[in-house]
């Protein structure tokens, strides 16, 4: 299934990596904030939706990235340029990433930076939505999101182009060892 | 016609940018989309959608009902309304009370069906739309042209110019470019906006969720930011599952955009915290606007199957030409016809159903099963009941129905060499569907003996095992009795006596295709009374139109008219109906007829006719035929697209017909096959009349049947 979802994940232009342990995705994590810059100013800033990654992690590692907040607050959100929340499924079908996204903070941080990394616990792969819907739970999650690819339009012309009102890049990094998910 | 319509067509077409931007997506399009589809089972997909669609728009009520307590369980604020006026009203009233100063939108064309944006504006409120297509058609002060694509219609450059005056900062029209310029400036829109306005893509009546299905990310935003969210949904969203939006979810992406998934599916149930601890403001406004009444209609009920793909559109073979604007200002393209002569009210369908050349196309990729012509065909039929058949057009069926007086008249006219005099006005409109009133085109030879006389002429071998009655319709009686001539000829080989009926009279095409159900009927009656007069194992007919005809539209025209006489007639002998290539591909299965052996006859393409293709799905026996016989078939591109006949259509709008014309004569010639092939007299009159007016090397335009007829053995 993963090497299904990578596949049609990619060819919707989102990247995908993944790591067997936590530790290992917290290194990946912040050498990527490194590498985009992420600091301690208006437009550089990095926001990270409260989730299961977090409880299990050394924070400090995370916490030591200057520019990232682990509260976020729509002006912080507005301003940054990476966004990290964690998913609870993948649909191996179509390279779908589906979140309980009640809270207002998952939505913040996944909308509104350039980049999004999404954290997925492998265990969370589904063969596709048919297998998911007979999962959810409309009745107790008030916002139910799925991502598919960063935002994209082609109202121009009919030319894909990547990057409109959402983000314009989506990294998607698998855990096999995540605990604390569904 | 209204002289302001056919100068909007002339507009359209001669907008080289819209229609070269049209057409080259719909080529696209096309390709795309097979490829979204690969490994599914289309028929069973929308087999389920039709059944998900067509279950919630025969219990609307109950769903609407169940609906509100479910969403208003979780603490939404359900409001169903009949009237957009109320739907306004509501709105603005949230918004007053609430101190609304500006509104952030996302696409929705409920709101558009009910012009809301100028109504907020006039009440002092800011709407921003932040779709992108639907954000420069704003900016342009225009409106949609395309249901999924707003701003299809408009260039880079032309975008560039908005955008530019917008800003006031002069922008090349480079399109990434572009698009980050509107990410820019709505950004600050969408944080400072105090309302959410979105529509809904799908309504779940037992959870009461609503779905939002988007690309760009605007929806997440529109949903998430501002305090208050309404939603605007059509009630014909409704599903009475959460499960079912599952078949939807597959459908509506692949063939709106040809993707898997959009990047986006929202879906709402009840209010969420906003980012201020606060509670968010969630009304759903469920509108009717005369969705139930087209629910409550026998035939209409399937257009509420619609999941608003706009598939039927980028098929559509008039709408790339001309583009949405000339349909109207919200809904386009043939589902936008039916569903303007509803929102709206018939009469605005008067001109725009006119546009429909009946070719089916849209027919075959519509994910929820609706049959868009045959829709188009009963609005037609309903506005000649209201407002009666024109005088013109009665004293026409007047003649067509007589035989003797219409090859005549017809005679006399071709005879004449410029046929149908321009001094009278009747003579000018008499052909029907043998019109010469276009360019690019020539009309065939009006045979001087129609083929009812040829027939008595042609000796048949005696004591023939089997029997068919040949029809022969219009265009083969009085044009090409050559092709009916070729057709005893193969029969007789196979062990088939043919019989022509002398009562037999037109199929009533052209009557029902303009709305005249009842000539057609009288047409029909006439036919089957002629027919099955005599005892015959097959009617067979070597015009597709003609065979639709007598295999589902005596049926329809009776049914649809509450006539029952003739039903069990109409039945037989639709059983008894068969095409001639089908009736000729299964004789040689039967090893009743062969082809001389070893023919290099050459290359050879093939024009699949609309009815034949699409309606008796009898496209592959041709085929296999012309190569049985020895010919090299050599694939157009766009075989299966309509030539621009359309019976009368080239006649009432040659400037669209002609241009369709002239596309399907580049695709032949591109093949390099010195001839092609086809199924239909129509189709040949078209095609050989265009190639006749072109430069060049003419390629031959034949009948099937002609060409299978030379080829037989012994
Ligand atoms: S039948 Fe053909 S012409 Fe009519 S709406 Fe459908 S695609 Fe367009
Ligand atoms: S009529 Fe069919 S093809 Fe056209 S928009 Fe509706 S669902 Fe799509």
């Amino acid at each position: 299934m993963f090497e299904q979802f990578k596949t049609r994940a990619e060819g919707v232009s989102a990247e995908v990596h993944r790591f067997t342990t936590e530790a290992e995705a917290l290194a990946f994590l912040v050498d990527f904030l490194r590498t985009e810059g992420v600091a301690d100013a208006p437009g550089q800033y990095a926001v990270v939706a409260d989730c299961p990654f977090l409880q299990s992690i050394d924070r400090q590692q995370l916490e030591e990235v200057a520019g990232l907040w682990l509260e976020v607050t729509r002006d912080r959100a507005a301003a940054a340029k990476v966004g990290i929340s964690q998913m609870d499924w993948a649909l191996a079908d179509t390279g779908t990433l589906v979140q309980d996204a009640s809270a207002i903070d998952k939505r913040l941080v996944s909308s509104l930076p350039i980049i999004h990394v999404a954290l997925i616990a492998t265990s969370g792969l589904l063969p596709d939505m048919p297998a998911w819907l007979s999962e959810a739970h409309p009745e107790t999650a008030g916002y139910l999101a799925m991502i598919t690819g960063p935002s994209r339009t082609a109202d121009i012309e009919r030319v894909l182009t990547i990057g409109v009102h959402g983000p314009e890049r989506l990294i998607i990094v698998f855990v096999d060892q995540l605990g604390g998910t569904n | 016609m209204q002289q302001d319509f056919k100068q909007s067509i002339d507009r359209a077409l001669n907008n080289a940018n819209l229609t070269g931007a049209l057409g080259k997506f719909s080529e696209a399009y096309k390709v795309n989309r097979a490829k979204a589809y690969e490994g599914i089972d289309f028929e069973e997909l929308r087999g389920k959608i039709a059944s998900v669609k067509g279950y919630a728009a025969s219990h609307l009520e109950e769903l609407s009902r169940q609906f509100k307590e479910n969403a208003e369980a979780k603490g939404a604020k359900v409001f169903c309304t009949k009237d957009p006026a109320q739907v306004r009203e509501y709105i603005l009233k949230v918004a007053k009370e609430a101190g609304v100063k500006s509104i952030v939108k996302s696409k929705s064309m409920a709101t558009e069906e009910i012009h809301l944006n100028s109504y907020l504006e006039k009440a002092g409120i800011e709407v921003g739309e932040t779709d992108l297509g639907e954000w420069i058609i704003q900016l342009a002060g225009q409106t949609p042209s395309h249901m999924v694509m707003p701003a299809i219609h408009m260039t880079k450059e032309e975008v560039s110019d908005l955008f530019s005056k917008e800003i006031d900062e002069r922008l090349s029209s480079d399109i990434p470019r572009l698009v980050k310029v509107a990410r820019n400036e709505l950004r600050p829109k969408f944080l400072k906006a105090d309302m959410g306005i979105s529509g809904g893509n799908m309504a779940c009546a037992d959870t009461g969720s609503i779905v939002l299905v988007t690309n760009e990310g605007n929806a997440r935003l529109v949903t998430s930011l501002p305090k208050i969210h309404i939603a605007l949904v059509g009630i014909e969203k409704l599903v009475a599952h959460f499960s079912d939006i599952a078949p939807i979810l597959k459908a509506l992406p692949r063939s709106a955009t040809a993707q898997l998934l959009t990047s986006y599916v929202s879906i709402i149930t009840g209010p969420t915290l906003n980012s201020d601890g606060s509670m968010k403001d969630l009304h759903i406004i469920l509108m009717d606007n005369r969705r139930s009444e087209m629910a409550a209609d026998p035939i209409f009920k399937e257009a509420m199957q619609c999941i608003r793909c706009a598939s039927c559109l980028n098929v559509c073979p008039i709408f790339r030409l001309v583009g949405g604007h000339v349909f109207g200002k919200v809904y386009t393209g043939g589902i936008g016809t039916i569903l303007t002569a509803w929102y709206d009210e018939l009469k605005s369908s008067e001109d725009i159903q006119g546009l429909c050349i009946q070719c089916g196309a849209c027919k075959d990729v519509c994910p929820a099963k609706i049959d868009i012509p045959a829709l188009i065909m009963e609005i037609r039929r309903r506005l000649v009941q209201k407002e009666g058949v024109p005088m013109l057009q009665k004293s026409i069926y007047a003649v067509v129905n007589n035989r003797r007086l219409f090859h005549g008249m017809l005679r006399a006219a071709s005879i004449a060499g410029k046929p149908f005099s321009r001094g009278t006005k009747f003579i000018r409109h008499l052909p029907m569907f043998l019109a010469d009133l276009t360019d690019g085109r020539s009309l065939p030879a009006i045979a001087s003996k129609p083929f009812r006389d040829v027939f008595k002429t042609i000796t048949q071998p005696k004591n023939l095992k089997e029997k068919a009655v040949f029809y022969g319709g219009c265009l083969i009686d009085f044009a090409y009795p050559e092709m009916g001539e070729a057709l005893v000829k193969i029969l007789n080989k196979a062990g088939v006596e043919v019989l022509f009926p002398e009562g037999q009279t037109c199929c009533g095409a052209p009557a029902r295709y303009n709305g005249a159900y009842e000539v057609a009927a009288q047409n029909a009656e006439d036919n089957i009374q002629a027919l099955l007069a005599e005892r015959a194992d097959y009617v067979v007919s070597a015009c597709p139109t003609c065979t639709v005809a007598l295999d589902h539209e005596f049926i329809a025209t009776f049914e649809s008219l509450g006539r029952k006489k003739y039903l069990p007639q109409a039945r037989e002998l639709a059983a008894k109906t068969i095409d001639f290539s089908t009736l000729v591909k299964k004789l040689v299965d039967e090893g009743r007829l062969s082809f001389k052996e070893g023919q290099h006859l050459g290359k050879i393409t093939y024009h699949d006719s609309c009815h034949l293709k699409r309606t008796l799905h009898a496209e592959q026996s041709p085929r296999q035929l012309l190569q049985k016989a020895g010919y090299e078939l050599s694939e157009m591109f766009e075989c299966d697209i309509c030539c621009g006949m359309g019976g009368s259509y080239s006649l009432k709008l040659p400037e669209i017909s002609a241009p369709i014309l002239q596309r399907k004569l580049k695709n032949i010639k591109d093949t390099g096959a010195p001839m092609v092939a086809m199924d239909c007299p129509g189709c040949v009159m078209q095609i050989r009349g265009g190639m006749d007016q072109l430069e060049g090397a003419p390629v031959r335009v034949q009948h099937t049947v002609e060409l299978l007829a030379a080829q037989l053995k012994g």
